[in-house]
């Protein structure tokens, strides 16, 4: 999914049309891809074809390619449409990476300035979350709200929450603070159970700021959203990017680079795929205490019955987007 | 009172999962476990469980009193199971101890020459700062065990052949 990195020209049409008089909805132009929804619908257009997919899942689908700037490697809303990041450019695509598709030459690709589409993207989002709806959200919490309806309100916090990104470690001073119930962070249902006893923490006078501990599994149990990493701690470019997981991760992500998860909590069942064919490869269970590492060439989907906690565990160095380009990356993080 | 259970894991008491492989190879998930691997080390072995580029996690089964450490960089330990306590020393020439362009965590000789900074105690779910150009020591009273978010260095221990899964298993 990478090897199409600045082949193409690139797009440069951006439209958002005029709410519709029957569902209230504005409708929108990237390149010659249109998307509009109704009560129960996203509809996607492009040259030559079409394709549906129910509001909640693209909703999802669409709060995290938003929240996560395009994240690593390819965002896939389902079997067909989706976007691949190549770290300034993007692109998007339809039945790209679906077999059929492909081979019936039905298959659509544009590339686009990242923040020029990302733009487009984020008043999509703005626009068709209605309020009291939570992309954000599983569909079984209180404040998940339903997508479903004409256009009615908006929900201008939930979408535009802020990923947090510690610099440090969350808790020292100046860095993401902690959450607590005072901070408007309270517990999970799910996770309601989990200790909030905070470290003892014993600093000689003059070394408050470098003698330092959070408690990891409070703060992940007070996330308000799922599916959503946020950094807690950096080693130069190795971030630890926990994150709460309910329901099922909203997108197929199809890896560029390898991607380690450490089970912190609870379990979570991956099905994993093919990247470029979607072909089933393996399935995995992770329970408490597990470690895998994911593919550089697969897409893979979470499943977590219960809310749980994993730690994602990235590599945000500026030479992987070069070693990838190059074919230098490893597809498989460990050879034995 | 909740109405879930969370369920973690522990050196006495982990379950582990694995891969079911349709058409693949369960050695290209690197599949481990932090609670296995320390059941299976020596008292603060570091071994890797985790390998990105030179950047690694590595599992500590911290029990009774570790050697002193340094680094050149930041280092982080994520308590896992049970209760270790940390000491902290900022060393007085730590370019003497430990180059400053070198990776991973480095022993240091006999008792660090520094100010005493404080000490933390990490219970499950606790996660510390170790800083650059400090010494650090481990020590749990009853085994427990640590996630270390670190890179590749001297005292890396790699034995992914034992720890990880190889063959197909069929998952329930």
């Amino acid at each position: 999914m990478n090897e199409m990195a600045n082949s193409g020209t690139l797009q440069s049409h951006f439209k958002i049309n005029p709410a519709s008089n029957e569902t209230g909805y504005k409708a929108y132009e990237a390149g010659s891809f249109k998307f509009k929804r109704d009560e129960y619908f996203v509809e996607i257009a492009w040259p030559n074809g079409t394709h549906r997919m129910a509001a909640d899942d693209f909703m999802r689908a669409l709060m995290r390619d938003v929240a996560w700037g395009f994240f690593y490697g390819t965002i896939a809303f389902d079997e067909v449409f989706g976007t691949t990041n190549h770290y300034g450019i993007v692109d998007m695509f339809a039945g790209t990476y679906h077999e059929v598709y492909k081979a019936a030459g039905r298959d659509h690709l544009e590339q686009f300035r990242a923040e020029e589409l990302l733009k487009l993207m984020k008043d999509m989002v703005e626009d068709w979350t209605n309020e009291g709806y939570d992309p954000f959200a599983a569909p079984g919490e209180a404040g998940a709200g339903v997508p479903w309806g004409r256009k009615n309100g908006d929900n201008h916090d939930a979408v535009n929450r802020i990923r947090v990104t510690a610099e440090r470690m969350v808790g020292l001073p100046g860095d993401a603070v902690i959450r607590t119930d005072d901070n408007g962070y309270p517990k999970n249902r799910m996770l309601a159970d989990v200790a909030e006893d905070q470290p003892l923490v014993e600093a000689e006078p003059g070394f408050e700021k470098e003698v330092a501990a959070f408690n990891l599994y409070d703060y992940l149990s007070r996330s308000d959203v799922t599916w959503n990493p946020s950094v807690c701690s950096v080693v130069k470019e190795s971030l630890f990017c926990p994150t709460s997981e309910e329901f099922s991760l909203p997108v197929e992500h199809g890896n560029d680079r390898c991607e380690w998860f450490v089970q912190l909590s609870d379990h979570i069942a991956w099905d994993v795929k093919d990247r470029d064919t979607g072909r089933p490869r393996a399935k995995l269970v992770m329970r408490a205490g597990d470690v895998a590492c994911m593919p550089a060439d697969i897409r893979h989907r979470g499943y977590s019955p219960k809310r749980s906690m994993l730690l994602v565990w990235e590599n945000a160095s500026p030479r992987v987007p070069e070693m990838i380009q190059k074919g230098e990356a490893p597809v498989v993080a460990v050879q034995f | 009172m909740s109405d879930y259970t969370t369920v973690y894991g522990s050196l006495n008491d982990f379950t582990p999962g694995g891969v079911d492989p349709i058409n693949d190879d369960p050695k290209n998930y690197v599949f481990s476990n932090v609670f296995d691997v320390a059941s299976r080390s020596q008292p603060y072995e570091r071994v890797a469980v985790g390998k990105n580029l030179e950047y690694a996690l590595e599992v500590v089964r911290a029990e009774g009193e570790s050697p002193w450490y340094t680094a050149a960089h930041d280092e982080f330990a994520l308590c896992m199971d049970g209760q270790v306590e940390i000491h902290l020393v900022k060393l007085d020439d730590p370019d003497a101890v430990v180059a400053p362009d070198s990776e991973g965590a480095h022993l240091v000789d006999g008792m660090p020459e520094g100010r005493k900074m404080g000490r933390i105690v990490l219970n499950r779910g606790h996660q510390a700062l170790l800083p650059p150009g400090a010494a650090y020591r481990f020590s749990a009273e009853s085994p427990g065990v640590l996630l270390m978010q670190t890179i590749f260095g001297p005292c890396t221990v790699e034995r992914w052949a034992e720890i990880c899964q190889s063959e197909p298993m069929k998952l329930d």
